[in-house]
């Protein structure tokens, strides 16, 4: 009877296909509008992501998220060093520095400074150049989208394509000169700024002047060392706030998540997905039961029971949401896949695919019962009616 | 076919010993309530028995299709008893009902109901696969059968590219093809024209009765009337007349009321 059901849902092609585009049409968009959101999310915590040595992040506990920067005192940075547990604390100083172009133009970047002696907190991907060579004199790296777009310089005329910048050209930070040796990959971040990278030292000679520069402390424990329960230690002894990488990152998401408006502006995309795909489908399904409303009640007349009709409803249900359910999410792939060098912000993750189907099986469940009743409360009788 | 004499009783008489397969007593059905009330079947009294084919005539409205659908469990009486082949349906549970019903009963429709996104051969296989036959077999079964109809080069053609007359064919298939001790037939011909459903009605009779089944045929086309082993006259929601020929119904033109 099952085969029976299926013949019936794909040799009425007009209605399968109306079907399978609602459930298409809902999948994609709660993915494709999911994966963004998703992907925005994950900017923002992609330094904290590129920064992956340190065990433990340590901050000032008024910190909300990576870009929130609130200045510690040097002496933090021993008193965490000082602490039982901890193999290594290394300063990171972090901040918005401003360059100036050849055109005369200004363009605002955020100057990471790393450890000087082990450069810890450094971009993961060198494209030109090594980590090794930020100390030399004056040197810094920047990333590459940063080299390419906002610090390139202008071409030779005003009509000529801007010049990537490149090893070996200089920089003026905040009325220091700075040469560029190396160009670096990283993850996108929430931030449009260009990354420039440096010692921690030579950042602090670059940064405006301020009492306290020490943005955070990057923590590796000794092996074998609780990483939970060294963050609790780090912060009882020095009251500051410490966390693992991810709890940071939750932490970023988090602001994000409360603060901005993010969420809802996704939320209802992601909502007028599911209510639209739920009202085609809904709708189409309920269409394709009436008009096989006959057959049912001769399916039924003849003996079939209404628990295998609803057997057959649902599986229609469930395979039409299983067509639609891989169209939308193959197209969101594709979609993802070849935006993937531009700007988009695109994230696919197993559990967003999980939850997509999870709202395909409530549409569909949805649109089921509507019909369902619909051949339950179905007198075979009816049949008799002509 | 048998030639009874006017006015038979719409049951058997006391001593009877030939084998009912249907037997209804006092059946009433509503429809509606309050006011509004629709009293379809009025206390109808009405046997049918095994290898017979009994026609229902009447009036539209008299209540004819509600009392097939009583007799075939997809209605529910609200008093009286009916019961098939000694079942009653009321004493049945849902499932039980349902199992019985695809048993049992092969039914014939006026409008064919034939799935239009099957081939013929699966429109015919359905009371097989209902009754746990394989679906190999229960196709070859299926085609089968429709070669006994006339119909065996046609099997796995859509039911919408056949004529009316073959649909009905193909119907009566799916109505025999599980070997059912009851078929109900619900204005087989009324779709048809008077040449083709004569030859529905030959073949209903030839192949629906020779394995000592009943049929019930719910019509209004007095010039099938002649195939019938008796003809049973509905008015009002009951049965007032039982007789063995269309003669004795209508006087000797045939002429219908």
């Amino acid at each position: 009877m099952f085969l029976i059901a299926l013949k019936m849902l794909f040799n009425d092609k007009a209605k399968f296909f109306g079907i399978v585009m609602g459930v298409t049409l809902a999948s994609l968009v709660i993915t494709q509008q999911g994966s963004i959101f998703t992907g925005i999310m994950t900017r923002t915590f992609g330094t904290i992501t590129d920064m992956s040595y340190p065990d433990i992040w340590v901050m000032d506990r008024k910190v909300q998220f990576i870009d929130d920067i609130k200045p510690l005192a040097d002496t933090a940075l021993f008193e965490v060093r000082g602490i039982e547990g901890v193999a290594s604390a290394v300063p990171l100083y972090k901040g918005m520095i401003r360059a100036r172009m050849d055109n005369g133009t200004f363009q605002n970047c955020n100057l990471y400074g790393l450890d000087d002696a082990s450069l810890i907190g450094g971009p993961g991907v060198m494209v030109e150049g090594r980590l090794e060579d930020l100390r030399r004199a004056e040197s810094v790296i920047v990333d590459l989208e940063g080299a390419t777009s906002r610090l390139a310089k202008p071409g030779p005329t005003p009509d000529a394509s801007r010049v990537p910048l490149k090893v070996g050209d200089t920089l003026e930070l905040n009325d220091h000169r700075a040469v560029v040796v190396g160009i670096s990959k990283g993850s996108r971040t929430f931030q449009s700024q260009p990354n420039i990278y440096t010692t921690y030292s030579r950042a602090v000679t670059f940064a405006p002047r301020e009492r306290k520069l020490l943005s955070f402390i990057f923590v590796k424990a000794k092996p074998g060392e609780d990483i939970y329960e060294l963050c609790e230690r780090i912060t009882k002894r020095t009251g500051l706030a410490a966390y693992t990488g991810d709890q940071f990152k939750m932490l970023t998401v988090n602001y994000f998540l409360k603060y901005t408006g993010i969420p809802i502006n996704f939320g209802i995309a992601v909502s007028l997905g599911f209510l639209v795909g739920t009202l085609i489908t809904g709708f189409m399904f309920y269409s394709f039961t009436i008009d096989n409303l006959k057959y049912l009640g001769t399916l039924k007349a003849m003996g079939v029971g209404d628990g295998k009709l609803m057997a057959m409803i649902m599986l229609q249900a469930l395979t039409v949401g299983f067509i639609g359910f891989g169209l939308g999410v193959g197209i969101a792939s594709f979609f993802g896949t070849s935006m993937k060098e531009t700007q988009l912000a695109f994230r696919l993750t197993w559990q967003l695919v999980f939850a997509a189907g999870g709202a395909v099986v409530i549409i569909c469940m949805l649109a089921a019962m509507l019909s369902v009743r619909k051949v339950i409360a179905l007198e075979p009788a009816i049949v008799f009616k002509g | 076919m048998t030639t009874l004499a006017p006015a038979v009783s719409a049951i058997a008489p006391e001593g009877n010993t030939r084998p009912i397969a249907v037997r209804c007593r006092q059946v009433t059905k509503n429809y509606g309530s309050g006011n509004s009330t629709v009293r379809a079947l009025r206390g109808v009294d009405l046997d049918v028995f095994e290898g017979e084919m009994l026609m229902m005539v009447g009036p539209s409205g008299c209540g004819k299709t509600t009392l097939i659908s009583v007799v075939a469990g997809v209605l529910d009486r609200d008093a009286g008893e009916c019961s098939v082949f000694g079942k009653d349906f009321s004493a049945l549970s849902g499932s039980e009902r349902t199992r019985f019903r695809g048993q049992t009963i092969g039914f014939v429709f006026q409008s064919f109901n034939l799935i239009p996104t099957l081939t013929i051969a699966e429109n015919v296989s359905v009371p097989l696969l209902l009754n746990g036959v394989g679906r190999s077999a229960a196709l070859k079964k299926a085609k089968d059968m429709l070669a006994v109809v006339g119909l065996g080069d046609r099997v796995n053609e859509a039911p919408n590219r056949l004529s009316g007359g073959q649909q009905q064919r193909v119907a009566i298939s799916r109505a025999l093809v599980h070997d059912p001790k009851l078929i109900v037939c619900d204005e087989p011909t009324s779709a048809l024209d008077h040449e083709t459903g004569g030859r529905v009605m030959e073949l209903l009779r030839s192949v629906a009765m020779s394995g000592n089944r009943s049929l019930i045929v719910v019509t209004h086309d007095n010039r099938i009337f002649n195939f019938a082993d008796r003809i049973a006259h509905m008015d009002d929601g009951i049965v007032d007349k039982v007789v063995g020929s269309a003669k004795d119904l209508y006087g000797p033109n045939m002429a219908a009321k």
